[in-house]
């Protein structure tokens, strides 16, 4: 015999339940295919934004300021840890493109007039460098050309320094340090209204009068050099010279973006496989303890004929493994194929230049370890209570367990309840202990569904409190340098203006101890009507009259809370120095904001009243002339238009977690399809004995497959509320697990997505009631009585 | 069948005062109080008893399927009683031969694989269709327990009962399910095996009948033996009717 005949007696048990065995494996392929799938693509992004950073040299240190002398570089790459320092000139500039009426901003960099740069170098995706000398060529990330449908070859033109000059893109670049390009000021990238650029030094520093000097500059650090002490230094030698106050790579924009979205996906990708593993080790213990007893009677035999405890318990674990190899088969290839299309998405989201699409094998065997692990445990209870059941006892069929009346009968509603219902409340009180499991078990297909649609809801509240209630202006401007608050007048009287606030933002650093964030203090008056600082819960903080508010995060990353005093160095303009206090904190969606009343701040920073820009309403009608009115005025450094904002939302934040909620979707109502169908199939297979006996004395079938999907009904009723709540808690535990530095999310769940879930499962419960009857209308009465069970 | 005089020489089964107490909540059972009992080498013993008497719990013991409260057993000199789950499953696994009441056969096996089942780990087996020959089920090898009757069951569970060669067979009740025909079909097989293979043979019935074939018939009642009796003519099974 080619298989032993304990094997073959395994194999034609698995056959014969087939249909649970498949449903167990679906649920756990899942498990395991998100696993996989969220770890390679983990995997394969950090390893190549890796990639990207070693080959283009990303660099650890960056630094703007003023204006600097060139000789002063020499001072800064002899910072003890410095290994290359590289200056260079980056400024904004007013872009018209071609066919795009609304305001464009973008931000020129130099490249050295002879030869490449050696920090933060560019990846040339198509067309060519620029000519050594010429003064009209630019290199334009791939993000900005491909918004705007531009192509090489193509003009447009810029107001730089004031002056509209023609510029011609020769190639198409990607950089390490704009993986994200993001305009100063906006928390999310719009590649249509901001771009990146980079053009011949000398041409650059003509226009902008920086002949022989540079405004921005970036440090590579040798390896074990200390970070914190490099920026300090740096900071030291670039203050005379407006330094703007040096930052690491974790507050660099398009790292931090990039980190935060790795970070998201690590979130996922241990919360949803867990649920599925979980889900699926419970069923496994349903399945086996239901197999396990139906077996009593072989398990006694074998035995009696000398199988030792180890045989019969390796027997049964057999089983669990078969089930999980089952499931490994329909989940690896699943998860690989699954992580690649993702990943891919990433990467064209990302630009990455290169990407690599790689699974460790140690992945592949994680999986497998962790779902043989889940599994096996889910099943051991069943397991060792065969392996300890005494063989003589066995020989016994199990005590027929006791009917008595049913707690609704003793508290006599017994009398009010058809005979059918009574016999379903009576099977449910019977066995309280598999009633819970099924009900909990269908609660967490409930609650999955919850958490798969909450995302959304969560984004949802998120657009409508920060786009509706914290922003209520339509459009806002930053200008370069402060300015007279004359401006606000001037903004006021151009065409289609309904109503114009003041804007005052300075760059300061705030230090609590050892802990330190650079942070823009925006300067609010008290009577503002197009700035609510709203909380996530929708309620309004109101301005304190003095000292700090700011974000609850910020105050969780400096370690403080109010009532606390943190240093204030301000970077801008006078950059005075001072202890405050932190009044309050504001519980807000995104980024770390602090908050000041804008009397304050000007007497804080030794200043009268002056602006860095406005908030204002805007006549939709005359937004064209607005906008040519604001590219005419030079102090205007970038506008910001709140529809731009939403839309760019809607195509990162959004998107991203659109792709991963999908997905999320998709594997809820294969959970939710899965422990209905299981419940109902595990209670018909376990009563087919009294069914068929109920049967015989001649009940009708409706009469019998009403018994079993009254059970049904019950459980199912019995698990949506709890499920309901359930996805609340996960909801919550998810929106903990997602607070970050650049964005929070809500605790939203709309009575849409607990209606959805509700709807989704009654359906499944409904669906598998049809089958489950459908098989009770083709019970065999004599095979199912002949048989010993 | 030779032994009607069993020669006390060679003892199987030695059992000295053996009894067994199950505790259910409150109430103590008392199903064997204090049984000493002999079994020979090759004999066929019938244990006959009303429902109740303790048939089953003193079968399980011999079997090493259960240990009593106290008491001694000696199979073959040496004390099952002290043997811990391990050794009893060895045991079992190479002496013993057990018939259920219930044939007990695996539902998913074919006939040939139940019993290939157990000479799979047994020292010395038949081939699995010898034994089936042995009970007359040579052309059914490959059906299914649901593809048979209950009579053909139970032979299938004899054939894979003795194609280990057991040492001693013990059967519990293996009529008990069966009609006069299939029931002394089966009666035949143990008794032929018993003949044939000289294994040592204890059967339970309360079919008084059934006693006839046996070398010595043991009355059991309320947890004690009553009587031994000397069959001084067995008769075939063949023979029997009820
Ligand atoms: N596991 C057990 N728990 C409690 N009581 C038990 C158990 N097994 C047997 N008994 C009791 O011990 C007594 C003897 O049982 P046993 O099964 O040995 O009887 P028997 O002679 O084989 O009866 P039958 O002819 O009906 O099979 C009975 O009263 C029975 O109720
Ligand atoms: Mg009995």
């Amino acid at each position: 015999m080619l298989l032993a005949p304990l094997d073959r007696k395994l194999l034609r048990d698995l056959w014969n339940m087939r249909g649970l065995a498949t449903a167990i494996s679906v649920v756990m392929g899942c498990g395991i295919a998100l696993f996989i799938m969220s770890r390679s693509m983990l995997h394969s992004l950090e390893l190549s934004q890796q990639t990207y950073y070693d080959r283009n040299n990303f660099a650890d240190v960056f630094a703007s300021l003023k204006r600097a002398p060139d000789i002063l570089i020499d001072r800064i790459a002899a910072i003890p840890g410095v290994a290359v320092a590289e200056r260079r000139i980056s400024v904004p500039a007013n872009l018209s493109i071609p066919g795009q009426d609304e305001p464009v901003f973008g931000r020129l960099n130099s490249v050295p007039d002879v030869g490449m740069p050696r920090l933060n170098t560019l990846y040339l995706r198509r067309g060519s460098w620029l000519t050594p000398r010429s003064d009209d060529e630019v290199l334009a990330s791939e993000a900005f050309v491909e918004a705007n449908h531009l192509e090489v070859g193509d003009r447009f033109d810029a107001i730089i320094n004031g002056r509209m000059e023609e510029l011609r893109i020769v190639g198409v670049v990607l950089s390490p340090e704009y993986i994200y390009e993001i305009k100063p000021g906006d928390m999310l990238p719009d590649n249509e209204h901001f771009g990146v650029f980079w053009m011949n030094e000398e041409a650059l520093s003509m226009a902008y009068d920086m002949d022989g000097a540079f405004n921005d500059v970036a440090l590579k650090l040798m390896r074990g050099a200390n970070q914190e002490d490099v920026i300090q230094r740096l900071d030291e030698l670039l203050e005379p010279y407006g330094g703007l106050g040096a930052y690491g790579r974790k507050d660099q924009m398009s790292h931090q973006f990039v980190n935060n979205e790795i970070e998201q996906n690590r979130n996922m990708g241990l919360f949803a496989p867990s649920i599925f593993l979980g889900v699926a080790a419970f069923l496994i213990n349903v399945v086996l303890s239901r197999t396990i007893n139906s077996q009593r009677e072989q398990i006694a035999a074998l035995k009696a004929f000398g199988y030792s405890n180890l045989e019969v318990g390796w027997h049964y674990i057999k089983l669990v493994l078969l089930v999980v190899v089952t499931s490994l088969v329909v989940g690896i290839p699943g998860g690989v194929w699954i992580g690649w299309v993702i990943t891919s998405l990433y990467a064209r989201l990302f630009h990455f230049p290169v990407f690599t699409y790689h699974i460790l094998f140690s992945t592949i065997l994680a999986a497998a370890g962790v779902a043989a692990t889940a599994s096996v445990l889910g099943g051991l209870g069943s397991v060792l209570r065969a392996v300890r059941l005494p063989p003589a006892e066995a020989m016994r069929p199990e005590p027929p367990t006791g009917f008595g009346p049913t707690f609704l009968e003793r508290i006599g509603l017994g009398r009010l309840m058809p005979p059918v219902l009574l016999m379903v409340v009576r099977q449910l009180e019977r066995r309280p202990v598999k009633t819970v499991f099924s009900t909990l078990a269908v609660s967490l297909a409930v609650a999955v569904l919850v958490i798969g649609n909450f995302f959304q809801d969560s984004i949802n509240s998120l657009i409508s409190t920060q786009f509706h209630w914290v922003q209520r202006y339509d459009m806002s401007l930053r200008t370069n340098e402060a300015v007279s608050d004359r401006a606000v007048y001037e903004v006021a009287s151009m065409p289609g203006v309904l109503r114009v606030e003041p804007a005052r933002a300075v760059s300061a650093r705030l230090r609590a101890g050892p802990r330190s964030r650079r942070v823009g203090i925006m300067g609010i008056r008290p009577d503002s009507t197009l700035f609510g600082l709203m909380n996530m819960d929708g309620h309004e903080t109101p301005l304190p009259p003095h000292g700090l508010l700011v974000s609850k995060k910020l105050a969780e990353v400096l370690g403080v809370k109010p009532g606390d005093t943190v240093r204030l160095e301000v970077l801008v303009d006078k950059r005075p120095e001072l202890d405050v206090k932190i009044a309050a904190t504001l519980n807000d969606y995104a980024g770390l904001s602090a908050y000041m009343d804008l009397d304050e701040l000007h007497r804080i920073m030794l200043e009268g009243p002056v602006v860095t820009g406005v908030q204002m309403l805007v006549d939709p009608r005359h937004r064209d002339e607005l906008y040519r009115d604001l590219k005419e005025t030079p102090q205007v450094a970038t506008v910001m238009v709140k529809q731009h904002s939403i839309d760019a939302f809607n195509n990162t934040v959004a998107k991203n977690l659109g792709v991963m909620k999908r997905i999320n979707l998709m594997f809820a109502i294969i959970i939710a399809v899965g422990v209905v169908y299981n419940s109902a199939r595990i209670s018909q297979a376990e009563r087919s004995r009294e069914l068929a006996t109920l049967r015989v004395l001649g009940f009708t079938r409706r009469e019998i497959s009403s018994i079993l999907l009254g059970e049904l009904a019950v459980v199912t009723l019995l698990a949506i509320p709890l499920g309901l709540v359930l996805g609340k808690f996960f909801a919550w535990w998810m929106c903990t697990a997602f607070n970050q530095e650049l964005f929070r999310f809500p605790l939203v769940v709309t009575r849409r997505t607990y209606a959805w879930a509700a709807l989704v499962v009654i359906t499944a419960s409904a669906i598998s009631g049809l089958i489950v009857r459908r098989n009770l209308d083709h019970l065999d009465l004599v095979a199912v009585l002949k048989s010993r069970e | 069948m030779n032994a009607s005089t069993a020669a006390p020489a060679d003892t199987v089964f030695a059992a000295r005062g053996i009894t067994k107490t199950y505790h259910m909540g409150e109430v103590d059972v008392q199903a064997l109080r204090g049984v000493d009992l002999d079994l020979y080498a090759g004999e066929f013993v019938v244990l006959l008893g009303p429902s109740g008497s303790g048939k089953s719990t003193l079968l399980n013991i011999l079997g090493g399927l259960d240990v009593p409260s106290s008491g001694e057993v000696f199979y073959r000199g040496r004390q099952l009683t002290k043997f811990d789950d391990a050794a009893l499953t060895r045991y079992r696994r190479e002496f013993v031969g057990f018939v259920f009441q219930f044939y007990n056969l695996i539902p998913s096996l074919t006939a040939r694989e139940n019993v290939a089942l157990i000479t799979e780990i047994a020292r010395d087996p038949m081939k699995p269709a010898d034994a089936l020959e042995l009970v007359g089920l040579g052309q059914r090898l490959d059906h299914f327990p649901a593809q048979m009757s209950g009579g053909e069951q139970q032979r299938v569970a004899i054939a894979r009962a003795v194609a280990k060669r057991p040492d001693v067979l013990l059967c519990d009740e293996p009529t008990g399910a069966l009609d006069v025909h299939t029931g002394v079909l089966v009666l035949d097989a143990i008794q032929q095996i018993n003949a044939e293979l000289g294994t040592t043979t204890a059967v339970i019935t309360h079919n008084a009948v059934i006693a006839e074939m046996a070398d010595r018939v043991i009355h059991l009642s309320g947890g004690e033996i009553t009587g031994v009796e000397l069959n001084p003519q067995t008769r075939p099974a063949a023979e029997l009717r009820w």
